[in-house]
């Protein structure tokens, strides 16, 4: 019954979404300025239809209803709601449905709340949009129907992979989705912007909300999934340069750049064809991304059971993106002649492309080079954390300087008048950077200089923060807010990869082990039974000699019963100074258990000035709808 | 029309772009090994863990009517699942030798791993940057391939070596 429905809806759907191609063609024709009832019409239908039909699946893992196959290979009656809830965007089909939902949201959206730009300029982005719907719902129903069925009815599942189940990855996809997905709205704009020649300032005042309400997601997409894998994995790591995690880094540049040079185009007018690239650009390398997923051609923690037939769908369709933007774009590219102070806030954006640029291709080369390599000369290697610390960590250096003196520069031409504070401050920070040396010890030359320019932008933003205090200047605060975020990023990920303390050894019941100012005791082993898994958990007494703090820590070995799996999980004390991380695995035949003990200086800290990024991005979103107002 | 170079540059990169990930699709076995089975292993050469000096080559195959080269690491945890499987092969086995692939691991947590849970290994190589183990074809360990003494790659076993493997191993061995 389910699956009927949710076949019907999204065919329904499909149907809606060629109607509405067919009469924005139909409107165009007409010359005045209010596109017509009947496609709002239609697009409210198809946004209702769209999320019923999210809704049935979501209705069918909450009833365990095995009569869909996407629903007995990834649920079982013993999971807890939520992660019924959660399942169902936590495999391939789902997602995808997901991520249709998210397409044609924006698609509502945008043509409701751009009411006052040109008509000819939405119904282009309205036909744009519509055909990456048709596109992917094409997709979805080709290669990864979610509402296939199965017969005869299974009676229990094969349950969700134990790994997945954690709150952090549930909310994971979605956010990650709204952040990539949202990136359409602005590549079919873009598309749109070109053949309607809806160009300059307007253009960038339609499209600017969207880029910064996409970036905060998918920052905030970033951070959650890199907290699991903290939480989770037990690797007491926050970023492995996983090629899945790069490729969701991406789009984020590009972004990221984006987001930065579409105020030169609002303010200046210039830049134009650079920032239709970039709309291109992103959305491009979301889909580039996921099909780098989807398709199996990386492999990595994240790949979903892979199907060469989708990668050859996502990759035709790709191909199609890419070359029909790109064969638009240069029919109406224009040139135009840019003439750019070198000291003007201007240049500074225009600086921070070129890095953002920069960053992307490094990550770029890391993903693709192993896949070229592999299929031109069946060489097979893998790259590593190494490749990017040696090519990306020294320009972080020079970005963090230019981060904190390019915002104060003025429009047009500016000079810099104060270099007494450049200099006062760069001696500041590197007498700070000495007190980190002699408190915590020593390090490398690149650690220092990092240190440095982290420093310098901290108090380079907190001195900005006090003098727009005193001249009540607000709009200033939110990009205050992010790059303030980013400094102390980069400061705390510094302060947390020198001075990590890492031990490991085997303890076994009742046993005690002193290291460094640690003394750890081995308390008792108890056995829980949970719903959905076995749990056997030690309890371990760390005493702190120096200061004789006591801390109580309890790793788990799981054992869950569908599938059945083993996962460790780690137990983490987290204080403002500190996280202190235990991991426990049996060691067969013996009474002995491998203890992994980490100290993270910092750890929270580094979530929370990630939050800060995406706290500055979102109060622009805020402070905006505000001024409209 | 003008020809404008750096377009066609652009189309020309795009479309080798996308046709070397169509080529790379096609090729989906990417990290799948299993295909490798039947085939002669191709040439290799492992370095002692414990010196320099020592090495494994494909003439020291011959010694043994099979040969199971085993990856494993101190920090793998699955490893540790497996290993009880490998020391009783040794022991009740004498026509198989182990050889074991000690990858991306530091030679201390290794050998107390080994000191911990016993040696089963006939000759330990060393593999701290996981270079040997991808000429394998090996992408997660544990991981074990089954050889014998003509270079033939008789089986290979991904993941732990548990009850049913090893009842699989003795019949194929025996």
């Amino acid at each position: 019954m389910l699956s009927n429905f949710g076949i019907s809806s999204l065919l329904l759907t499909l149907t809606l979404s060629l109607m509405i191609i067919y009469y924005s063609f139909l409107d165009l024709k007409i010359s005045n300025q209010t596109i017509r009832k009947k496609i709002y019409k239609l697009s409210l239908f198809q946004i209702t239809l769209t999320i019923l039909s999210l809704i049935t699946l979501i209705v069918a893992y909450i009833n365990s209803d095995f009569s869909l196959t996407n629903v007995y290979e990834n649920s079982h009656t013993a999971k807890p709601l939520f992660y019924k809830i959660s399942g169902a965007w936590g495999n391939h089909e789902g997602s995808l449905l997901l991520w249709i939902t998210i397409l044609v949201l924006f698609s509502f959206l945008f043509l409701i709340y751009n009411s006052n730009h040109e008509k000819q300029y939405r119904l282009y982005t309205l036909i744009f949009q519509n055909f990456l719907i048709v596109g992917f719902l094409f997709f979805l129903l080709l290669t990864s129907n979610p509402f296939n069925s199965l017969f005869p009815i299974p009676t229990e599942g094969l349950g969700l992979n134990p790994i997945l189940q954690d709150p952090a990855l549930a909310i994971h996809p979605p956010l990650l989705y709204v952040g990539f997905v949202g990136c359409s709205i602005y590549f079919s704009a873009a598309m749109a912007s070109l053949v309607s020649r809806y160009e300059g300032k307007l253009f960038a005042k339609s499209i600017k909300t969207w880029v910064r309400i996409s970036w905060c997601f998918q920052t905030l997409g970033i951070i959650v999934g890199s907290i699991w894998a903290y939480y989770e994995l037990g690797w007491g790591g926050f970023w492995f340069w996983d090629p899945v995690e790069n490729a969701s880094l991406l789009p984020w540049f590009a972004i990221s750049a984006l987001m930065h040079s579409v105020i030169v185009l609002e303010k200046r007018d210039t830049l134009y064809s650079w920032v239709i690239l970039l709309c291109l650009l992103t959305f491009t390398l979301s889909v580039m991304g996921t099909f780098l997923v989807r398709s199996g051609i990386l492999n990595s923690v994240h790949t979903f059971a892979s199907d060469p037939t989708r990668g050859t769908y996502i990759l035709s369709f790709l191909s199609l993106m890419i070359f029909s933007s790109l064969i638009i774009f240069y029919k109406n590219y224009k040139k135009k002649f840019v003439q750019i102070n070198l000291q003007s806030k201007e240049f500074y954006i225009l600086v921070n492309n070129w890095f953002m640029v920069f960053f992307l291709f490094t990550v770029f080369i890391g993903i693709i080079y192993p896949i070229f390599l592999d299929v031109i000369t069946q060489a097979k290697i893998s790259v590593g954390p190494p490749f990017y610390n040696i090519i990306i960590i020294p320009l972080v250096v020079p970005f963090l300087f230019l981060m904190a003196i390019g915002p104060q520069s003025k429009w047009i031409k500016h000079r810099y008048t104060n270099l007494y504070k450049f200099l006062l401050l760069f001696l500041v920070s590197i007498v700070m950077n000495f007190l980190i040396y002699f408190i915590f010890g020593s390090y490398s030359l690149l650690s220092n200089l990092i240190f440095i320019s982290s420093i310098f932008l901290i108090i380079h933003s907190a001195i900005d923060t006090y003098q727009l205090v005193k001249k009540k200047v607000k709009f200033e605060y939110p990009r205050i807010i992010s790059h303030l975020g980013f400094g102390l990023l980069v400061f705390f990920i510094g302060i947390n990869h020198h001075y990590s303390i890492e031990k490991d050894f085997n303890l076994k019941l009742g046993e005690s082990k002193k290291f460094d100012k640690y003394e750890i005791y081995f308390e008792a082993l108890n056995m829980k039974q949970h719903n959905n898994y076995k749990a056997i958990v030690g309890s371990f007494k760390l005493i702190n000699i120096k200061n004789n703090s006591i801390d109580f820590l309890n790793p788990e070995i799981r054992i869950y019963s569908n599938p059945e799996t083993l996962t460790y999980e780690a137990s983490i004390e987290t204080k403002l100074t500190k996280d202190i991380y235990l991991t426990m695995s049996n060691i067969t035949r013996s009474e002995y258990y491998n203890i992994k003990f980490q100290d993270k200086p910092f750890m929270i800290w580094i979530w929370i000035s990630a939050l800060i990024i995406v706290l500055g991005g979102s109060s622009r979103i805020l402070g905006n709808k505000k001024n409209e107002n | 029309m003008k020809i404008n170079i750096i377009r066609i540059s652009v189309f020309i990169f795009l479309i080798f772009f996308i046709i070397i990930m169509f080529v790379g699709l096609t090729k989906n076995n990417n990290y799948n090994t299993k295909n490798l089975v039947g085939n002669e292993i191709s040439e290799f050469q492992l370095i002692s863990l414990n010196n320099n000096e020592t090495f494994f080559e494909n003439n020291d195959l011959i010694n043994s009517q099979f040969t199971l080269i085993n990856f494993f690491a101190s920090w793998c945890s699955p490893c540790r699942l497996e290993h009880k499987y490998l020391i009783k092969l040794k022991e009740e086995n004498k026509k198989i030798k182990i050889v074991g692939i000690n990858f991306k691991d530091k030679k201390n947590n290794a050998l107390s791993f080994l000191k911990e849970l016993g040696n089963p290994y006939e000759f330990i190589a060393k593999d701290s940057d996981g270079s040997v183990s991808v000429l394998f074809g090996v992408y997660g360990i544990p991981e074990s391939i089954l050889i014998n003494n003509e270079q033939k790659i008789i089986k290979k076993f991904i993941g732990p070596i548990n009850q049913s493997h090893y009842r699989e191993l003795v019949q194929i061995i025996n």
